[in-house]
């Protein structure tokens, strides 16, 4: 090989690791973001604390004896605020992860936990549990039992109906979108024959909240959530391959039907461990991604994660709002998702002039 | 040395029989092409070659193995496949579409093996100077270029071809075959093309096989076998064949049942 050939080579291989390190770099940024923004979210509040206070009260407790804290700091922080904030995070990227996976499966800008039925499955679920009582689980959890069960079972179904037909991305949005509808009719149905206070509280869980978070739920959630999504990411290739068409992805050794099965159940789960803590959050799941890959491009190696971390961003700094706007009330943190993240998905949506999808 | 035999492949679309009792041998180093009418079977012979579809019969490798028995990622390492156009929806650089060839061999993380035969693959196929342009933005013939790259990305001991001209002008039909042939002779590799231009097929294949109604009409080498004869039996019309340059070109004259063809 001739030497101006080896620089060639050379302008070539660099070229692409400094385009595959700005996604790295835009992955860390965000991280950074998120460690900042947590520690903002958890001075917010009735009673004042400075951000300094809260990472001490985080830091006495990782590391004894190093840092200081005061009881009632330490209360605030480890009590009231912070599984609240990781609950945010934790939820955000859930969502965000299992929407990019749902997208790049089924080729469809469109497809997210939503639109596929699951989430309506989740709101039945709880509907019935808020309405009559009835559910697989007793106690405390009757609520979030159901909805994570009816979200299971959407999955299934969709599945199910895709299988009989033949598993692709047409037959399992179509069956999706049949799920949804369904779902939606029974929910609306349940509502009709049900009282008004029952009612509002089925409207409440709808519009998502974070305020019933606790320690035990944000370590299930977190546990789901990140092992899904490192799950999902050894299938990066595969969904990559997908975007190229079912005939190419078989062509380049990928098991179609099997890679869909396995990352929609996996999105399912999360989506499902989230959204019955949660209920219904929506809006993450759809337009996350797509912020993401605006800025990241289309290649899930960097897309899922990237697009986790910009769900939680987005979810945390909507909760924060959603807090603070019109404190003492604190507003559902459904409607600050799409308040917050609509006007930045339009401003992207038009300063990016090419195609992005 | 064979590259793949065919004995006995059968597929069908439900009752619809596409192709009956075909068997084929592909060489070495050479470029085999599939002509004949609309329907009479040949992208489905080449899906069934890569099982993209999975036909009745035996698809034999070179060491003796039956490709209907191995592993999609094993097919994917023998055989490449290059759809007649990119139909997917999502945008990748030029570099990562090439790379996405790499999946039959990649693990968890990319190597610089995998990235020093993406810039090789790229430079063969003078395509390094979009390396990081989108995919979306190329021309029909830098594209299909880039299909070539990313099926050569994978090793193949065959490559596939699915109507590899038909979206393109004259300049970049040339282009794409003349990047086939050489790739053929640098490469040792098989390549077995779809293809409706029977000039085209004329001029750049080693043998033809002339597929009607799923089952194969003749073999030979295209001198052999395009002549009046076989055209009018195969395609219903009248044609003269000439000569030039040691390779036969056809002048369709009329359709047969009347109606002269535009194609």
């Amino acid at each position: 090989m001739s030497p101006e050939f080896a620089v060639e080579d050379s302008e070539l291989k660099e070229g692409y690791a400094s385009f595959v390190g700005r996604k790295v770099l835009f992955i860390l940024l965000s991280l950074a973001c998120i460690a900042l923004l947590a520690g903002v979210a958890t001075t917010l509040g009735s009673a004042n604390i400075t951000p300094l206070e809260v990472y001490s009260a985080i830091l006495a407790r990782l590391f004894p004896g190093t840092f200081e804290t005061t009881d009632f700091i330490d209360t605030i922080v480890w009590q009231l605020r912070l599984h609240r904030v990781l609950m945010g995070i934790f939820a955000g990227m859930g969502l965000a992860v299992a929407g990019a996976a749902m997208q790049g499966i089924l080729k469809n800008p469109l497809a997210s936990p939503f639109t596929l039925g699951i989430a309506s499955a989740a709101t039945f679920g709880a509907s019935l549990a808020i309405i009559l009582g009835a559910g697989f689980v007793s106690g405390q959890w009757l609520i979030v039992g159901n909805a994570f069960v009816f979200t299971m079972l959407a999955s299934l179904t969709v599945y199910g109906l895709a299988k009989y037909k033949g598993i692709t991305s047409e037959t399992m949005i179509l069956a999706g979108i049949a799920i949804m509808y369904l779902f939606s009719a029974m929910t609306s149905f349940l509502q009709y024959v049900g009282e008004s206070e029952e009612v509002q509280e089925v409207v409440f869980w709808m519009m998502g909240s974070l305020g019933r978070s606790s320690w035990d739920k944000v370590g299930i959630v977190a546990l789901v959530t990140v092992a899904c999504t490192l799950a999902l990411m050894t299938f990066s290739w595969d969904i990559n391959a997908l975007g190229a068409g079912d005939e190419t992805a078989k062509s380049l050794g990928v098991n179609v039907e099997l890679v869909r099965i396995l990352c929609m159940m996996f999105a399912s789960l999360i989506t499902a461990s989230i959204i019955c803590f949660t209920g219904t959050i929506g809006f993450i799941g759809l337009v996350a991604p797509h912020i993401t890959r605006m800025v990241v491009g289309g290649d899930h190696r960097f897309l899922l994660p990237a697009s986790g971390l910009v769900g939680a961003l987005l979810l945390l700094a909507a909760d924060t709002v959603a807090r603070t706007i019109l404190a003492p009330v604190i507003l559902p943190v459904g409607i600050m998702t799409a308040f917050l993240g609509v006007p930045f998905f339009i401003y992207l949506f038009l300063r990016r002039g090419k195609e992005y999808w | 040395m064979v590259k793949i035999t065919i004995k006995d492949l059968s597929f069908s679309y439900g009752s619809r029989r596409i192709l009956e009792g075909l068997n084929l041998v592909v060489g070495d180093s050479e470029i085999l092409s599939l002509v004949g009418p609309n329907g009479s079977g040949k992208t489905t012979l080449i899906k069934c070659i890569d099982r993209i579809l999975k036909p009745k019969g035996t698809i034999l490798l070179d060491d003796g193995r039956d490709l209907q028995s191995l592993r999609r990622q094993e097919v994917a390492k023998y055989i490449g496949y290059v759809p007649q156009s990119a139909t997917g929806v999502l945008t990748t650089t030029v570099f990562d579409t090439i790379l996405m060839g790499r999946k039959p061999h990649l693990g968890w993380r990319v190597a610089d093996e995998d990235i020093d035969r993406v810039v090789e693959t790229m430079k063969l196929l003078h395509v390094e100077e979009f390396a990081l342009k989108d995919f979306s933005e190329l021309s029909g013939g830098q594209k299909q270029k880039v299909l070539i790259a990313r099926a050569l990305c994978q090793e193949p001991e065959v490559l596939l071809l699915d109507e590899p001209t038909s979206n393109l002008d004259v300049k970049h039909q040339l282009e794409v075959m003349e990047t086939v042939r050489s790739l053929v002779k640098k490469t040792k590799i098989s390549a077995v093309m779809a293809i409706h231009d029977l000039n085209l097929a004329a001029r750049y294949s080693d043998s033809l096989v002339m597929l009607k109604e799923g089952k194969v009409h003749a073999v030979g080498d295209p001198l052999s076998l395009l002549t009046e004869e076989n055209i009018r039996a195969i395609f219903g019309v009248e044609a003269v064949v000439m000569k030039d340059l040691d390779r036969p070109y056809v002048v369709p004259l009329r359709s047969l049942d009347g109606e002269e063809r535009d194609e």
